[in-house]
């Protein structure tokens, strides 16, 4: 092969046209051929001894290419005046055209302008040389790690410290080496502008503004380039939701599901990686037996409900033949509740657990038990009251076998609906189920498109706000955001409203949202008390504290019994039909000082008596 | 040559040693013009002196050539050539007192030598024309010429036939000349392919022996068609036998290739090369007996002639050496070294370091001592590695080469470098160096050169826009002297005087040193960092102070240029070498240089100091390394096995090693005190531009253009060679392939080529070279 390579190196020679052309560029017509190969042979000759020379330059150079000074270099040495004007931008500045059966290589030479050049701006200067190197590397002799200057872009990939009396034993080049190998495995640390990201992102989902909240949530469900950051904020959540559980703060759990539903929302990102610390924080929120304070008041079903969602949807989108999610966690339910000594708590967790995976689930798993689940409300809601949350546990428990079985029911059984036929199939809940059924067989009917209020009930202890608590809370200083759990003394400090002892007559609450531009908008409740309070009763909470704005239902221009301040004010009414079997927000109150009684979430609270607005009450 | 080394001894014996030396050299070498010299008066360098004259009384040659000189002065060519063959006096030979004979002009007419005293046909006299170009001024050629002084007279002697043909150039043309013969040009295949032949059905033995004669006589064969005009004939034979030749001649065949006309000839330097020096072949005595018989039975005269004329064999008893062997040892530009070139004593120990008291207060009568007594004081061996007292015979004494004085600065600093030196981490195969890694960002493929300071707190580059720029790399900046008018103000008597002298001001962490008008190709600090130098591609060396930031002394001696420089380790005195062949030696106090060592056949690439400063060894493009004597300016060593350009040189810390790394990407390891190759490293795939070895010679790291620095075992290497039987008679080494087993890492950089290496004091390995993206 080197041989061919010779050969050819040899024989290479400038062929006679191109003496002819050169000659023809300086006015010499007619060039004799004889002359021409002379020529050509005797110019092959020189340009090779040139190139020769210029590769000699290029070594001490310490270069792989050639280039036009070492050319120019080359001919210096043979005292020929070098080509001046050869710096070209381009490595080969030369054109090939072809025609009329001639090829020829030229150099394009433009014709500038000179007024164009003096008058286009300077070309930014390069950058100067400089020299990069660790910089402790001085005193860093022997006992401190070398850092790597700039990750990736040019270090030794041996660039690493070792202690000099740390020597291992097995022998240093192999800790090189395997240093080598290892270091794809290093942590990924973020940029500035990532860690002020996460800082953000993170203040603002456990703080306090739900503005910046919805927009923080709405950052993670959409942004593409979080992946850097999913680990951070996988172990966010599941700390997160570990602290809290134990401090039951039931709002801070709500805000942190609401991340792991966003997170999920985002299509860019993978969470399969993290899913080992994503899915033990979901199952907390959904089978806690505790999630609040005050588990007779709270609506912490609405967060088991939602955490339930994010179950059933996880399960749907992870959950492989290797992993087996879903079986794992339909086992996991299914065992806790045949657990007679579960409480309701939990009980009411599996079961939403278990109805959310799906229709299938429902039928296997939870219609051949209700006949046994009604026996046990039936224990309850007619034996002896041993407590006021038994009780709420049970009718809760109900409520949902009822809403969940209902649909599933109506598919599978035929249509005539028996009530005693029920009976003796479901038990104690037939006759309820028997109603369910036939509402929903008729719902279906008309093809009702009306979505099930109840999915969107998770924020409904919230929007009410007393002033007597409002008043109050101005005296607790303001909470840090990038904490996430309240601390305990203060939810200790507002004052529990006793619970109520009895359910009250439902009250309709009407929840009014004005938002205008710029302005602090204002949000008011009024409570339409059917019983008792003639009047409507208006509380206005700042808006920055709603958690209403995703759940808006109902849009109408104008507000029962509201006045209006601004023209511009959009009003939104939201209503929240109190439940049948909810005794939480039934809470009614003549008093105009005290506007609303309703059990609230403390720690909510507090968190909203830190925005300026809360001291801004109603105008009216 | 003689008149050189007498001037410069003299030169050396005092410290201020004036400029006289080189040009008292060059004048004595033109007084010698026209003297007939048949043995060199007073030569002195045993690689030069060959054999006695066998045959022939001395004044039979002498009327031989006064006829000779009449007939040719007469332009009776065809009557010196019949008298030639009446004589038996073959066409052309060298002879090793060619050593005054300086291609300038001279007269000298060469003596007769032998190399087969058995052979009748040697007889060799030769004559020369004292032309009258005399007086021409020292050119390239000249320094070609010279070259043999050292190098066992590689001069060709001028023939006749042609001497008035070469009034521009007679140099080249007498070098030419040798060509004149004329044969059949039809008939050179001929020769060569029955050659061929014969040597293919030799025995095994002989037969990689003997092919070591393909090269040079395919090379001269080649040469004389080009010469004779058969431009069609000699390509033919090109093509025809150009793949038959080793792979390591390569670059020589693609220069040889290109060479198609005589005119081509005048000025190739690699053809002048071939002509100038005579190519050396080891051979041993069976296979030469072997070789002479067949031509001698095929009447193959124009091979002969060749292998007569162009060929020094180098004849040996004993076995034939193994293909292994001799590819070992070859691919340097003029064959292997002969076996006398390496036999002179080198004297590789190092200097005693001086004792130097930690209370500086009795310094002035300690460098008395040094200077009082200094035979006595025998040196020891490395201060660090072995405490024993004993005087090492392998040192030379401590005044062989005036040294510079010790300052309190200098004192200061070597107990700096001892106390560093306690922290000094041993390194070995289990305990490999960290190595820090400089990067040049920003260099657009402009840095060309690296240099550290011995104590790691400078760095110095050279760029091929001409500048020079220096980096501080410790906290402590770099400062200026105060001006003149400044330095009246400050109060001389205060204690930190030294603080006060500095210009607070210009303090900045680098600082760009303009002068050069080309690419700076070679840097070295001084080792008591005041100094720096430089050398660039304008021809010149400059001395730079690292005090005030300016050029001192730009050097002017090279007219070509100057590939690298290097500071002697005792300071004061420095190494240059570049594209004229010609290595010199400086002082920094003399703007001309000490000594000229030429020998090389092709550029100089690198030059380095021994750590005794007593010799220099230097790297080239003919693919040889040399080791000169600084005293007397011989050639002492000549290590060939190189197969492309040397650009690495580095000496073991203990002066007894040398390592070598070049183009072909291999670092050899070679023993000085032997002359011997003692280990070959393979592994890099480019040219290898940075060697060190650790603080304490375990570890050699190369730097290479691959973008890897790796590290060697180097005591192993050295240590598997002392259980070897020397074979310093025969100097055929047998050297095992054992690069896998010595190296003992390999790491890359992304994309930085490494053109630099350093082990600090404590050994922490430091690499440099330019982020090339």
């Amino acid at each position: 092969m080197a041989e061919e390579r010779r050969q050819k190196q040899c024989s290479v020679v400038l062929p006679t046209e191109s003496m002819k052309a050169m000659a023809e560029s300086v006015g010499v017509g007619q060039l004799q051929e004889e002359s021409c190969v002379a020529l050509s042979e005797e110019v092959s000759y020189r340009i090779k001894e040139i190139a020769q020379d210029a590769l000699k330059f290029m070594h001490h150079g310490k270069r792989r290419k050639l280039t036009t000074s070492d050319i120019d270099n080359a001919l210096k040495l043979k005292n020929v005046e070098p080509l001046y004007g050869f710096q070209s931008q381009e490595f080969i500045p030369f054109r090939f055209a072809s025609g009329g059966g001639r090829e020829l290589h030229f150099y394009e030479e433009k014709e500038v302008d000179l007024s164009d050049i003096i008058n286009t701006p300077l070309p930014r200067v390069p950058l100067d040389v400089s020299l990069k190197a660790p910089k402790e590397q001085q005193k860093a002799e022997s006992t401190e790690p070398l850092k790597v200057v700039k990750p990736g872009q040019e270090e030794e990939g041996t660039i690493q410290g070792k202690s000099q009396g740390a020597t291992a034993p097995d022998g240093k080049g192999q800790y090189l080496k395997g240093l080598i190998r290892l270091k794809p495995r290093s942590t990924h640390e973020l940029s500035v502008e990532q860690q002020l990201y996460y800082k953000e992102i993170t203040e603002a989902c456990v703080g306090s503004c739900e503005a910046k909240r919805a927009e923080a949530l709405q950052s993670i469900a959409t942004d593409p380039g979080l992946y850097q950051m999913l680990p951070r904020f996988s172990t966010f959540i599941s700390e997160g939701v570990r602290v809290n559980v134990v401090q039951n703060n039931l709002a801070l759990l709500i805000y942190l599901m609401r991340m792991v539903k966003a997170l999920m929302d985002n299509p860019t990102l993978y969470l399969e990686k993290y899913l080992h610390e994503l899915i033990p924080a979901v199952v907390t929120c959904i089978v806690s037996k505790q999630l609040c304070l005050r588990p007779d008041v709270d609506n912490h079903w609405a967060l088991r409900d939602f955490a339930a969602r994010l179950m059933a949807q996880s399960c749907k989108t992870f959950s492989t033949t290797t992993n087996n999610i879903q079986s794992r966690i339909t086992k996991t339910f299914t065992k806790s509740w045949l657990d007679d000594k579960t409480q309701w708590t939990t009980r009411y967790g599996c079961i939403a657990g278990l109805a959310e995976l799906g229709p299938d689930v429902i039928k296997t798993l939870i219609l051949p038990r209700l006949a046994v689940e009604g026996a046990r409300i039936k224990a309850v809601m007619e034996g002896p009251v041993v407590s006021n949350i038994d009780k709420i546990g049970a009718d809760h428990v109900q409520s949902l076998l009822l809403k969940h079985c209902a649909s599933v029911i109506a598919k599978i059984r035929p249509q005539p609906d028996n009530v005693e036929q029920y009976r003796t199939d479901y038990g104690y809940l037939g006759p309820m189920l028997c109603s369910h059924v036939m509402k929903a067989r008729t719902q279906a009917a008309l093809q009702a498109q009306q979505v099930n209020r109840t999915t969107l009930t998770i924020t409904q202890p919230r929007p009410t706000l007393s002033v007597s608590q409002s008043g109050l809370s101005g005296s607790t200083g303001p909470r840090t955001p990038s904490i996430i759990k309240v601390p305990s003394s203060l939810a200790l400090m507002s004052p529990r409203p006793g619970t109520p002892s009895q359910p009250s007559p439902p009250a309709t609450k009407y929840i009014v949202m004005a938002t205008s531009a710029g302005a602090a908008s204002t949000q008011q409740v009024i409570t339409l008390s059917s019983s008792q309070s003639a009047s409507p009763v208006t509380s206005t909470v700042p808006s920055a504290t709603s958690t209403l704005q995703p759940l808006v239902k109902l849009e109408s221009g104008s507000g029962p019994g509201l006045t209006a301040s601004r023209p511009l004010q959009k009003y939104i009414v939201v209503s929240l039909p109190s439940s049948a079997s909810s005794s939480l927000e039934t809470k009614s109150s003549v008093l105009p000082t005290s506007i609303s009684s309703t059990p609230l979430d403390t720690g909510m609270k507090l968190d909203r008596s830190e925005s300026p607005g809360a001291s801004t009450q109603s105008p009216h | 040559m003689a008149a050189v080394q007498s001037g410069m001894g003299e030169g050396v014996e005092e410290k201020d040693i004036k400029t006289e030396p080189a040009s008292d050299g060059f004048g004595n070498n033109n007084a010698n013009d026209g003297r007939l010299v048949s043995t060199s008066p007073g030569s002195n360098a045993p690689a030069a002196s060959n054999k006695p004259v066998a045959g022939g009384p001395p004044e039979d040659q002498q009327t031989l050539l006064a006829v000779l000189q009449f007939l040719r002065k007469n332009k009776l060519t065809e009557s010196v050539e019949i008298l030639r063959r009446e004589a038996g006096l073959p066409e052309d030979d060298l002879d090793p007192n060619g050593a005054d004979s300086s291609g300038a002009g001279t007269g000298g007419a060469a003596g007769s030598v032998d190399s087969d005293a058995g052979d009748a046909s040697s007889l060799l006299t030769r004559v020369t024309v004292s032309s009258s170009a005399a007086a021409q001024a020292p050119t390239k050629g000249t320094i070609q010429s010279d070259c043999c002084q050292v190098y066992d007279g590689a001069s060709g002697g001028p023939v006749p036939g042609n001497s008035a043909a070469g009034e521009d150039q007679p140099d080249v043309s007498v070098v030419l000349s040798a060509y004149s013969q004329q044969g059949d040009p039809a008939l050179y295949e001929v020769y060569y392919s029955s050659l061929k032949r014969f040597i293919e059905t030799v025995l095994d033995c002989h037969r990689a022996e003997l092919s070591q004669v393909f090269y040079p006589l395919f090379v001269h064969m080649y040469l004389e068609l080009v010469y004779n005009n058969h431009e069609n004939e000699a390509k033919a034979f090109f093509e025809k036998f150009s793949g038959d030749q080793e792979c390591y001649y390569e670059d020589d065949l693609r220069v040889l290739s290109s060479l198609t006309k005589k005119e081509h000839m005048r000025g190739n330097e690699t053809l002048l090369d071939f002509r100038t020096s005579k190519f050396v072949l080891r051979i041993s005595r069976d296979s030469y007996q072997l070789l002479k018989r067949h031509l001698q039975e095929r009447q193959n005269n124009q091979i002969w002639n060749i292998i007569q004329e162009h060929l020094y064999i180098d004849i040996f008893d004993g076995m034939p050496r193994s293909k292994s062997q001799i590819d070992a040892m070859s691919g340097s530009l003029a064959g292997e070294a002969k076996r006398e070139a390496n036999k002179a004593k080198v004297y590789y120990g190092l200097l005693k370091e001086p004792e130097i008291e930690l209370p500086l207060d009795d310094e002035d009568e300690e460098a008395e001592n040094e200077e009082g007594k200094p035979k006595k004081k025998k040196p020891k061996k490395d201060s660090m590695g072995s405490k024993s007292k004993k005087q090492d015979p392998n040192a030379p004494s401590q005044s062989r080469i005036p040294l510079p004085e010790l300052k309190d600065s200098d004192k200061l600093d070597k107990i700096m470098y001892m106390k560093e030196a306690t922290k000094r981490i041993r390194l070995g195969p289990d305990n490999l160096p960290s190595i820090c890694f400089y990067s040049f960002l920003n260099a657009y493929q402009g840095l060309t050169a690296v240099d550290f300071t011995d104590d790691s707190s400078l760095i110095a580059g050279g760029f091929a826009d001409s500048t020079v720029r220096v980096w501080s790399v410790t906290p402590k900046k770099l400062r200026k002297v105060k001006s003149a008018a400044d330095l009246n103000l400050i109060d001389k008597e205060s204690d930190d005087v030294l603080e006060r002298i500095m210009d607070e001001k210009t303090a900045s962490e680098s600082k760009i040193l303009y002068g050069h008008s080309g690419p700076v190709y070679g840097i070295s600090f001084s080792p008591d960092r005041n100094y720096l130098l430089s050398s660039s591609e304008d021809g010149t060396v400059r001395l730079w102070s690292l005090q005030t930031f300016t050029c001192l002394v730009g050097y002017k001696g090279h007219n070509y240029p100057v590939w690298d420089t290097h500071f002697s380790p005792h300071g004061y005195y420095f190494v240059s070498g570049g594209h004229d062949r010609v290595a010199r030696l400086w002082a920094t106090d003399h703007y001309q240089p000490l000594r000229m060592f030429s020998g090389h056949l092709a550029d100089i690439t690198c030059t380095r100091f021994h750590p005794n400063s007593n010799y220099l060894a230097t790297g080239s493009s003919d693919r040889t390394i040399r080791l000169w004597d600084v005293l007397n300016g011989n050639c002492v060593r000549i290590f060939t096995g190189h197969k492309g350009p040397i650009h690495a040189l580095a000496f073991s810390p203990n002066g007894k090693f040398l390592a070598s790394g070049a183009t072909d990407g291999r670092v050899l390891l070679w023993d000085i005190g032997h002359g011997l190759m003692v280990g070959e490293l393979k592994g890099h795939t480019d040219t290898i531009y940075s060697l060190r070895f650790s603080r304490d010679g375990e570890i050699l790291a190369s730097g290479s253009m691959d973008n890897t620095v790796r590290l060697w075992d180097a005591m192993k290497a050295f240590d598997d060679l002392e259980t070897d039987d020397f074979t310093a008679a025969t100097g055929h080494i047998h050297l095992q392939d054992n690069s896998q087993e010595l190296l003992l890492g390999t790491y890359l950089t992304k994309s930085t080529p490494v053109i630099h290496l350093h082990f600090t004091r404590r050994n922490l390995l430091l690499a440099a070279g330019a982020y090339n993206p």
